[in-house]
């Protein structure tokens, strides 16, 4: 590792006069440039996506898992006393940090938004609620439920392990979608700079074949090629990644907008990841423009 | 340094030669003659490793040069200096930096400094020394080529018709250069279908003369 790191960073120094041998190419400079700037654009939105849905992960996480809710389904005249049972149980239940039974309000409220603000809840059916709040390492929930049905029968312990989890995984989806984005562009950047390397290999058969005369080894040669590319994949990068920055900077805020889009940003140190991006353009640069160097000069031997 | 020991080369299905061998020991004055098409630019090219015989043994500085990696040959050509005909340039260069460039690839560029203004003196282009080679006329591109060839202190010098495009005074100007380079104890190759050049050389450094006809190389007189 060690040593191919210490192969890139020669290479990359490499001869300043190596350089000159290889003539000035513009098209494929161009062409360099361009790609590499506009895939860390689409980097910078893509690394933005997977720090967004990795701290939705985390809060959707960390909101749902320290609470949970029990529901006392009875008949009118046993309510209350089954209430009171299932707070005195849970009161005295390892990792619950308090359990709190809603109030009449609470519970027209949570009601509110299906059936209107008229609706008469005193007079209706419906279970009684209590809200747990874990602490610690939260309680154990298989031996909590053989307790309520031993002594709350009427009791339903909802853990939110049925909301948390599908939420949990959609975040994760999201993000494994965002690293793949990043991933394809990277490979598709590599692909980009390999077409463009091999064009100005072929363009320049006539300086190889001079530098091969004069006795220049191939890694000699692909280096003037490598570094070339890799400086220009470095540079493009850096404008895309300002660039992106920029456009993520000048989002909507959440104040405005509201909504899971408005989260698409980064945060804090989050904002030094995305100089990542023009490194890696350069590592997918150089590893590209070797391979395809050195394989251009093998074929041409 | 160089041997070529019953050498064959087909190219395209058809044996260009075959039995041919050659020494290129320090201190030798050799030309080589022959027809056009008769494959003297080729027997040139595998005695630099440009090219891998088809058959039979090709030596260069010891090593068999089937043997040897791309790396390999590259290491060997910076003991080989090759003129060629059309003296193959880096356009965008100038001539110094060209003439350079063996002493660049080799990593000791640092040596040309003094070296490299003596040189070009020694073959007239001190003035010519940062134009480009498209700027250069036809006898100033071989003896920058010459330069170049011999900046490396090469043991084997190697010309493929250095004088192809070049008057006669030049001619001789180059053969005085070839000749003071042998004198040095440097290995020296022609090919060239000059015979003036040949019978020139011969008055003044011991030489010998080979014909490649037929497919076979041959020792040969000047009045082949």
């Amino acid at each position: 590792m060690i040593t191919a790191f210490g192969r890139f960073i020669a290479m990359l120094a490499g001869d300043p006069l190596a350089d000159r041998s290889v003539p000035p190419t513009g098209y494929t400079a161009r062409l360099t440039l361009f790609t590499s700037g506009a895939m860390a654009f689409l980097a910078v939105f893509a690394l933005a996506l997977s720090l967004a849905t990795g701290r939705l992960a985390d809060r959707w996480s960390a909101e749902l898992a320290r609470t949970s809710t029990l529901r006392i389904s009875a008949p009118a005249d046993q309510l209350d006393a089954q209430q009171a049972a299932a707070i005195k149980l849970l009161e005295t239940t390892p990792g619950v940090a308090s359990a709190r039974a809603l109030s009449a309000e609470e519970q027209q409220e949570l009601l509110e938004p299906w059936f209107g603000p008229d609706i008469p809840i005193a007079s209706l059916p419906i279970p009684r609620l209590i809200e747990i709040i874990e602490e610690g390492d939260g309680y154990d929930p298989t031996g909590l439920r053989a307790r309520l049905q031993a002594e709350v029968p009427g009791a339903i312990l909802d853990d939110h392990t049925r909301w948390r989890e599908p939420l949990i995984d959609a975040a994760g989806r999201l993000r494994l979608l965002a690293v793949t984005a990043i991933l394809l562009i990277a490979a598709a950047m590599g692909a980009m700079i390999t077409l463009a390397a091999q064009a100005a290999l072929s363009a320049n058969a006539q300086v190889i074949r001079v530098m091969r005369l004069v006795g220049a080894r191939d890694l000699y040669i692909a280096g003037a090629f490598v570094r070339r590319f890799t400086i220009r994949a470095f540079a493009g990068a850096a404008a895309g990644s300002i660039v992106g920055m920029l456009a993520v900077l000048l989002l909507p805020s959440t104040e405005v907008a509201g909504g899971f889009l408005t989260g698409l940003g980064f945060q804090g140190a989050g904002w030094f990841a995305p100089l990542c991006i023009p490194v890696l353009a350069a590592v997918v640069a150089f590893f590209a423009t070797r391979a395809a160097a050195l394989r251009t000069l093998r074929t041409q031997s | 340094m160089i041997e070529l020991d019953r050498v064959a080369y087909s190219y395209g299905g058809g044996e260009l030669f075959s039995d041919v061998s050659l020494n290129l020991a320090p201190g030798s004055f050799q030309f080589l003659t022959g027809p056009s098409g008769a494959g003297k630019t080729t027997l040139l090219k595998l005695c630099y490793g440009e090219l891998r015989a088809t058959s039979g043994h090709v030596r260069l500085f010891g090593q068999n040069a089937r043997e040897m990696g791309r790396d390999e040959v590259a290491l060997a050509r910076r003991k080989i200096g090759v003129v060629h005909q059309d003296c193959q340039f880096l356009d965008h260069l100038p001539v110094a930096e060209n003439i350079a460039l063996p002493l660049t690839v080799a990593g000791r560029a640092q040596e040309a400094g003094d070296y490299l203004e003596d040189l070009l003196r020694w073959v007239g282009l001190a003035h010519q020394a940062g134009q480009l080679p498209p700027e250069l006329s036809g006898g100033e591109r071989q003896r920058a080529a010459l330069a170049r060839a011999v900046i490396i202190s090469p043991d084997v010098i190697i010309a493929d018709e250095p004088t192809g495009n070049i008057d006669w005074e030049m001619s001789q100007r180059l053969l005085r250069l070839l000749i003071e380079l042998n004198k040095m104890g440097k290995a020296v190759l022609i090919a060239t279908h000059d015979m003036n050049l040949i019978r020139a050389a011969k008055t003044q450094v011991q030489s010998r003369v080979l014909r490649l006809n037929n497919r076979r190389l041959q020792a040969a007189g000047v009045d082949l």
